[in-house]
């Protein structure tokens, strides 16, 4: 194709090339072009662009000089996040990931070679981006969300996170939900980070935008993480049907009675021989009731919950996500409102709807939780409730309150110590434990960073 | 050390094996497909074919790297500027699997119509990305002659667009979503209604003349029925029963009439599984089998499926009911084999089961109620202006923020190609001018096909300041979307879009069109 340019311009195209190619000194060369596809979205004025847009220049250098993301998770969506955002023009990117690579890994993370087995992720993904993107920076953390602070995560513009666990989930949503500034009780919208979040499963995948403190948070639609179903332990036990009950039966019951690799080891799910010695003990078990089915791959897959998985759904949602980010770090155009759910088992489904805010979140709305107990009521039943409800699904919360100017610990889970001296309260009434009608409890769980506080209303 | 590579390939491939099935990686890695222009959109759509283990794949392309290439390709770098584009992305896209075999060909897509056009023949799927209109056509007309499924791929902008262009492409296993049970409560077969009445439920036959409850009244009552069922304590409270509460959970979808669906029907009414010849594709004579079967033996009804959903119940009541549908379900397919068998016979076929593209019957009748069939129609009949989809068009854009105005604006900019040798806004200081330009293109377009609808100027405008360009993301989204449909296509599992697809990057929707 021939340019048919006049003169003029031509000689000032070129010395803006020139001109682009020396501000890029020291250790990246960019090359002629390089960002002429993402350029058109920032230098030009548009009809659909984001109220907030000017078309200029700087944009881009504050992309790639400026712009700080965080990816939270390097696998199948990590890596696909991480191409994406350093094609986008994103040089300043973080991504933590606690997992290390496995073989099963590779038919969609693309970013690892069989030679990598047993790496940490975040570490071999960053390597790689930073060595086929020049000018890239991507910084690893081989660590847990939870092992990272406040001050860690307030640094970033964006977090897009592409996590396998609706636990890990609450936990960044928790955390960003601490970062807000109320000013008189009004949001200072400066203090709000971003939170784009994707997940897969199979063929389908859903891509979110938070605005946290603004928008539907990942709590406000708790509901969309239905609890994962476990069999009934009556069904394992005496009455299975399915070669899945079968194997349960090998995991929870037989293994632990059994010890087949020593005392105190416990089931390993990556460990071939484990599942080798499960599959043949749910055979058994299978033939005993007559039941056929259970095959080796099945018996890996509900011992490790494994989630079918493929390289094309995540493409797709980790580019919807990329694109959201885009928008948001260039005001090129209005974000996704807010949540995408994609299908393609027949033929190719989405739908795009807005997440409401709950105004009663207990994560998000800032006004204690409500809470509803007869003072005879045991706070085993209030156990039960934070665990139990769908809005809440809290796994193992620590319960404490304020009595008589004192704080003290009602029931502790996750210290083994004081949770055999505080078990003794669960069968005691809240009348017993000198609680009174609008006693505010503080819970923390795994599901957030900060301690949720609630308050109780008896009922008579 | 075979036995070794075949566990290191299915411990690799584990997480997709549980979707496709080990027939389905097989027919992926019997694949070869073709890829014509390895820009962004190429290269990620072959990435996501390549991680599962596609066979082979050889990329057709005569353009030289440029910076800009590079700028929104991860398989390609800034060493390769001024090399043929085919050949360094297949370098840098072999390196992601072993496994599959890449090969490439320095050449345009027209130069090769031109000396060679059997040259795709040999390829189970052509992948044609950013291609100009007229070489997309000629291409086409090549393909759909030899029968080649075509898939048709561009980003422009922040638009993405698919169009899937295959004769017919059947699909026995299409693992629909939430499919309804089989389990003929409405019609029990004979050992069904012996196997039900060893239980004591002798009082359900007596009423409403074997018919089950139909509309929500009838229901009702059914599932008060069942309550009457609940055992009672001393006091005369019902006891918890959860098998009681299952039942009365699962009545609406439970009783639901057994019927053959349309989809199915339509596959029966065919041409293809009325006469059956020699030359008659495996899927149409299985097809024949089980119409033979719903004519005869079946009386109206499909082979039974076979499975049953849990129930709460003990291990035996439930694997002897279990059992019933099993064989059941056996008989059926038997008698399908024969049906078949039958016409193998009578046109001098032998071979069963089937190999090579056939499934044996176990398959078949599991998914009888699921055939489907997907026929596309040519690019040549959605350019025509005597067989054009203007309904489609006219009545998608009463709404004229529908994704259908995006497609006319593609057909607007690929107009504006013909006559300027380039796109739209491509230079900064072409986007002005070229808005009135393009606006022409459009006019021209609608005025052609005699289209009543308005593009709105914000379209046209939008359109120039895109420039042609192909941002990453949406090239990555399109990557990922048009993978799968191939690997539909390759695998004959679940169900390919027909026949345009667009997707908006800007509101992140998407619609499906058959043009």
């Amino acid at each position: 194709m021939a340019e048919r340019e006049e003169p003029e311009k031509k000689r000032s195209r070129i010395e803006a090339l020139t001109e682009n190619m020396l501000v890029d000194g020291g250790t990246t060369s960019d090359w002629q072009g390089r960002w002429d596809h993402v350029k058109k979205f920032l230098e030009r004025a548009g009809p659909f662009t984001h109220p907030d847009f000017e078309p200029n220049t700087e944009s881009l250098q504050f992309l790639l000089d400026t712009c700080k993301i965080l990816v939270v998770g390097a696998g199948g969506l990590g890596c696909e996040l991480l191409k994406d955002l350093a094609l986008s023009g994103f040089r300043h990117i973080h991504v933590v990931d606690m997992d290390t690579i496995d073989v099963s890994n590779l038919n969609r993370q693309f970013l690892f070679r069989p030679q990598d087995v047993g790496r940490p992720k975040a570490e071999v993904a960053a390597d790689f981006i930073n060595r086929r993107v020049p000018g890239c920076r991507v910084i690893p953390h081989f660590k847990k969300i939870q092992d990272l602070d406040e001050m860690f995560y307030r640094q970033f513009h964006i977090i897009v996170c592409g996590l396998d666990s609706v636990i890990a989930r609450r936990w960044i949503n928790g955390m960003l939900l601490s970062l807000l500034v109320y000013e008189d009780g009004v949001l200072n919208t400066s203090s709000i980070i971003p939170l784009i979040d994707g997940g897969t499963e199979g063929f389908k995948g859903n891509a979110r935008v938070i605005l946290p403190g603004m928008t539907a948070c990942i709590d406000c639609t708790l509901e969309l993480y239905p609890p994962q179903i476990n069999f009934p332990m009556c069904t394992i036990a005496s009455m299975p049907r399915l070669p899945e009950h079968c194997i349960e039966y090998v995991r929870i019951l037989q293994w632990p009675k059994d010890k087949p690799f020593g005392d105190g080891v416990g089931l390993d799910g990556d460990d071939p021989k484990h599942i080798q010695w499960v599959f043949q003990r749910s055979l058994e078990r299978a033939a005993q009731f007559n039941i056929t089915g259970v095959t080796y791959r099945l018996t890996q897959g509900v011992v490790k919950r494994i989630i079918p998985a493929v390289a094309s759904t995540n493409a797709v949602i980790a580019a919807a996500c990329g694109t959201e980010v885009f928008k948001i770090a260039s005001s090129a155009y209005g974000t996704l409102n807010n949540y995408l759910v994609f299908n393609d088992v027949d033929g190719l489904y989405t739908y795009t709807f807005e997440a409401e805010k709950k105004e009663n979140c207990s994560a998000c709305s800032q006004v204690p939780q409500d809470m509803h107990f007869s003072p005879s009521a045991t706070l085993q039943e209030v156990l039960n409730y934070l665990t139990d409800s769908t809005s809440l699904q809290m796994k193992s919360p620590d319960i404490t309150t304020t009595l008589d100017g004192r704080n003290k610990t009602l029931y502790l889970q996750t210290i083994a110590s004081i949770e055999e001296r505080t078990r003794p309260n669960l069968g005691r009434t809240l009348k017993e434990l000198g609680l009174v009608d609008g006693q505010e409890l503080a819970v923390a769980d795994v599901t957030t960073p900060q301690t949720v506080l609630f308050k109780l209303s008896f009922t008579s | 050390i075979m036995a070794d590579q075949k566990t290191n390939k299915e411990q690799r491939y584990d997480r997709q094996l549980r979707l496709w099935g080990d027939h389905g990686q097989e027919a992926l890695e019997n694949a070869h497909t073709c890829l014509l222009n390895a820009t962004a959109t190429g290269t990620e759509i072959l990435k996501n074919l390549i991680l599962p283990g596609i066979g082979a794949f050889t990329i057709v392309d005569g353009h030289r790297v440029t910076g800009e290439d590079v700028g929104n390709n991860f398989f390609l770098s800034s060493d390769s500027i001024g090399k043929n584009r085919a050949q360094a992305a297949t370098e840098f896209l072999q390196e992601l699997n072993s496994d599959v075999s890449g090969n490439f060909v320095e050449e345009s897509p027209d130069k090769l119509l031109d000396n060679d056009p059997e040259f795709f023949h040999r390829f189970s799927l052509v992948i044609g990305v950013q291609l100009p209109e007229s070489t997309c056509l000629r291409l086409g007309s090549v393909l759909w002659s030899a029968g080649v499924p075509f898939l048709v791929c561009r980003t422009y902008g922040l638009v993405g667009y698919m169009r899937l262009v295959v004769k017919e492409h059947t699909v026995v296993e299409s693992h629909p979503d939430n499919a309804l049970e089989d389990l003929r409560l409405d019609q029990p077969f004979t050992e069904l209604k012996n196997h039900i009445s060893t239980y004591d439920l002798d009082s359900m036959e007596k009423k409403h003349d074997l018919q089950v409850p139909k509309n929500y009244k009838e229901k009702e009552a059914f599932r008060q029925l069942i309550r009457e069922g609940i055992r009672k304590n001393e006091s005369g409270a019902p006891e918890e029963e959860e098998n009681f509460d299952e039942a009365i959970k699962n009545v609406n979808t439970a009783l639901n009439p057994t019927k053959i669906s349309s989809a199915v029907d339509d596959i029966f009414n065919s041409e293809q599984c009325e006469n059956i010849t020699s030359q008659t594709a495996a899927f149409w004579l299985m097809a024949r089998g089980v119409r033979d079967f719903v004519q005869n033996e079946g009386n109206g009804s499909l082979p039974v499926r076979g499975t049953i959903p849990d129930m709460i119940a003990d291990s035996d009541k439930f694997i002897s009911l279990q059992n019933v549908y099993r064989e059941k379900a056996l008989q059926d397919a038997a008698v399908v084999a024969k049906h078949i068998q039958s016409h193998l016979q009578a046109v001098g076929k032998v071979t069963y089961p089937f190999n090579a593209g056939g499934l044996p019957v176990s398959p078949l009748c599991k998914n009888a109620a699921f055939l489907r069939v997907v026929r596309c129609r040519s690019l040549a009949e959605e350019y025509s202006v005597d067989s054009f989809h203007k309904d489609t068009i006219t009545s998608c854009m009463d709404s004229p923020d529908s994704e259908m105005v995006l497609y006319l604006m593609l057909r607007a900019v690929d107009r504006f190609y013909q006559q300027h040798s380039r796109y739209p806004g491509v230079y900064n200081y072409q986007v002005e001018e070229d808005i009135s330009t393009l606006k022409l293109c459009v006019n021209s377009l609608l005025q052609e096909y005699s289209l009543n609808v308005n593009v709105k100027d914000d379209y046209v405008h939008e359109f120039c300041r895109y420039g042609a360009a192909e941002p990453h993301t949406v090239a990555s989204f399109l990557g990922g979307a048009a993978a799968q449909e191939a690997i539909k296509l390759i695998t004959h599992q679940f169900v390919p879009f027909n026949n345009t697809f667009i997707y908006n990057a800007m509101a992140q929707t998407s619609t499906t069109f058959q043009l």
